[in-house]
């Protein structure tokens, strides 16, 4: 490895950060770009699922908050490619890879939405998993993204609460409305075991390598059931997977091992609703490209 | 292409600095206006903002001290062995 490499290296093992202008090696710049962007792509269609939502949300209180987190979400979509662009990459390349299906997007939004049930259930825990990563992000190396992540963070805690009540609203309402959080669980849990990754070792994971992640990836599930299991069966909920256990010896939670085949599968445009949310996602860039065009010719 | 980078520097509390909160694309200062307020101030989270072209801002990092101004600085005095000697003669160190 090349002197300076080595260096750059040891500075970010040793919790250093740098700054855009700063010399990158190429690797940790190409690891960089294709990580951030991904997050940007899941930022924009994650919000697909919920847009779903907003005509048939029960209440105009609940339409408003909807709509108020996919403006967050679409907000942290733009911050997030600003990061990428300083890194080389312009924004309308990202969106080119995007609906080209060349980049991807995270495993959670590649399933559909069957209830308002689904609406709680992702913002509540797809949204306390994604914080989870989140937060250790507020440690990378690379310090414009910890810094945009400050913002992202603080906005994700009301997307939660939001979740978190409109699931409390159900699990107190009509049996009905009980078993549509508990039959939105039961689609959810698979996902959710996945969202964090395969559990590759912290210390052979690249991206823990160069300190862009703080934490490895069964760290953060170990993290997310550790917060969220007490606070879904207290409501009296089931999950679905009867391994599910906390061994008190070791302090950590035993599973059913995920199917990782379905992960790689789901991440790589196969999943239920991938090619569906990708061609809408082609349709609405054609469809405000004259928009982008009247604005900057009025601007010139 | 009329289209531009903008930093946004922000307030949280009166009195306090502005910090650096992030960029975003836009055309021109109207557009500028709108986008600073929906992505820095929707919810109160900032008291003031300062929107700025990216290519108005003039970036200064290196300080060489050729001449090595230490007298400046605080680290350019050294006063502990003075001080000693002083105290020495005047028969005041501490014991």
């Amino acid at each position: 490895m090349e002197t300076r490499t080595q260096e750059f290296l040891e500075y970010v093992q040793a919790g250093g950060q740098v700054e855009t202008d700063d010399w990158l090696p190429d690797e940790y710049r190409a690891r960089l770009v294709k990580f951030i962007e991904m997050h940007g792509n899941s930022e924009l269609m994650g919000v697909l699922p919920e847009r779903d939502w907003i005509l048939r949300a029960p209440t105009l209180q609940r339409k408003l908050a909807l709509t108020a987190k996919i403006q967050d979400e679409v907000g942290h979509c733009q911050l997030i490619y600003r990061v990428v662009e300083d890194l080389g990459k312009p924004r309308e390349r990202c969106l080119d890879d995007l609906i080209s299906g060349k980049s991807k997007f995270h495993n959670v939004f590649h399933y559909p939405t069957r209830s308002w049930g689904d609406v709680g259930v992702i913002a509540w825990l797809v949204d306390a998993a994604a914080i989870i990563s989140q937060k250790a992000l507020l440690k990378c190396s690379y310090a414009p993204y910890a810094r945009v992540m400050k913002k992202v963070c603080w906005e994700e805690s009301f997307h939660i609460l939001h979740g978190r009540d409109t699931v409390l609203a159900m699990v107190t309402g009509t049996p009905a409305q009980f078993e549509l959080v508990q039959e939105a669980l039961n689609r959810w849990w698979a996902p959710l075991m996945h969202f964090h990754g395969t559990p590759i070792p912290a210390d052979e994971d690249p991206m823990v390598h160069w300190r862009i992640k703080s934490q490895g990836n069964e760290e953060a599930r170990q993290q997310f059931l550790d917060g969220y299991v007490p606070q879904i069966l207290e409501l009296g909920l089931q999950i679905p997977d009867p391994k599910l256990r906390k061994n008190e010896a070791t302090g950590r939670w035993e599973y059913t091992e995920p199917d990782w085949d379905e992960l790689m599968a789901v991440v790589t445009g196969h999943g239920p609703a991938s090619q569906e949310r990708l061609a809408f996602r082609r349709l609405s860039r054609q469809n405000v490209e004259w928009v982008a065009k009247v604005v900057l010719a009025e601007a010139a | 292409m009329a289209d531009r980078i903008w930093e946004v520097f922000r307030q949280e509390r009166k009195g306090q600095p502005f910090v650096h909160g992030g960029s975003f694309h836009a055309p021109d200062k109207e557009f500028a206006d709108a986008y600073a307020r929906e992505f820095y101030a929707r919810r109160q989270e900032s008291v003031a903002l300062w929107v700025v072209p990216r290519d108005e801002i003039m970036s200064i990092d290196e300080f060489p001290d050729e001449f090595d101004l230490k007298y400046r600085r605080v680290d350019g005095y050294s006063i502990k062995a003075r001080l000693k000697e002083a105290r020495d003669r005047a028969g005041t160190t501490a014991t």
